[in-house]
């Protein structure tokens, strides 16, 4: 067992690989997204107060959302 | 000489004790073009203007800062949507993304039972309602027109309601107006029809039957001119609003002359 080894996740459903004990931040940047949006991981809120504190498992599945037109 | 007018009573729309100076309420898509929606909000002065969240990369990303920037542009409150959610967890999943997105408590809340005509899920939507609330938010739920379900929307905790008046962007105007009506009798909380008008006259006509407020996207946004559109929707809705003020009269069966029959010139000559 390597605690080095990379996880996969999925985030906006595309596949990406991540360093082991990344966390929501790192995905978040990893996808360059510019604010303003939100995050959800495994279908749960995520307020951005905890992106660097929330560590990522292996195939959590994130969602970055951002502002768009709606009726 | 003043006359006192019944419309003096009239007193401005109040959601969860807020106040607004218009009882039309905007959806932003499906415009020609920001510009046009944005003159669109100038010309109908909405109280609240309605938004989303989507997943966004590259040209989206750049859309969604567009439409952020118009939105402080326009300076009206925003009412986000929970569109396309199918589940209780998406919908409240969605709903706090929105409000730390947006800023605000505000939250439409859609929950989608069958998507081929969008209808709402209206045997989870109080269960739904109620969560958001305990949490915080004030829930406007898009909902049917069906009495006992907008009661228990009500017994919950929703300070106001919105029924369709048909599926979402069809136009069809009040396609069950007995039961709009009978709502609209039978509850005290503000009512908004919310989905399925297409024309001024359908929005006058809810507004006449005594509803508190519409909610229009694709009416306006669809429309040849969409800003001409948006205050023609914007002046209907104030039409039945005063009209439901003044009281309308009672139909009759049977021809009434409006104009005195005594004195009538040449009545009875042979």
């Amino acid at each position: 067992m390597s605690e080095s080894a990379p996880i996969q996740v999925l985030i906006n459903q595309a596949p990406h690989e991540l360093p082991a004990n990344a966390t929501l931040a790192d995905a978040v940047q990893c996808v360059g997204i510019a604010p303003p949006f939100a995050a959800a991981v495994n279908l749960q809120f995520v307020p951005k107060t905890q992106y660097a504190s929330h560590v990522l498992q292996a195939n959590d599945q994130i969602e970055l959302i951002a502002p768009i037109t709606g009726g | 000489m003043s006359m006192e007018s019944p419309m003096s009573s009239s007193s401005p729309l109040t959601l969860y004790g807020e106040t607004f100076s218009s009882r039309l309420l905007l959806g932003t898509s499906r415009y020609p073009s920001p510009s046009v929606l944005l003159a669109a909000v100038e010309r109908a002065q909405p109280a609240m203007l309605t938004a989303s969240l989507r997943r966004q990369t590259g040209a989206g990303g750049e859309a969604s800062q567009s439409f952020w920037n118009l939105l402080r542009e326009a300076k009206v409150p925003v009412l986000p949507n929970t569109a396309g959610c199918h589940s209780l967890q998406e919908a409240i999943t969605t709903a706090e993304m929105a409000r730390e997105v947006f800023n605000t408590d505000w939250i439409k809340l859609e929950l989608i039972g069958d998507d081929y005509t969008l209808q709402p899920d209206t045997l989870n939507l109080p269960e739904a309602a109620s969560r958001l609330i305990k949490a915080g938010f004030k829930v406007l739920p898009y909902c049917t027109e069906d009495l006992v379900l907008c009661q228990r929307l009500v017994d919950v905790g929703c300070q106001a309601v919105m029924p369709w008046a048909a599926p979402i962007g069809t136009g069809k105007g009040p396609v069950n107006p007995t039961a709009m009506r009978t709502l609209r009798e039978r509850l005290n909380v503000p009512l908004i029809v919310d989905a399925g008008l297409g024309l001024p006259s359908h929005a006058c006509q809810v507004m006449e039957w005594g509803y508190d407020a519409v909610l229009l996207n694709t009416a306006v946004a669809l429309a040849q001119d969409p800003v001409a559109m948006a205050g023609a929707f914007a002046d209907a809705v104030q039409a039945g609003h005063n009209a439901f003020l003044a009281g309308a009269m009672q139909a009759q069966d049977t021809a009434q002359p409006s104009t005195p029959v005594l004195g009538t010139p040449f009545w009875h000559h042979a």
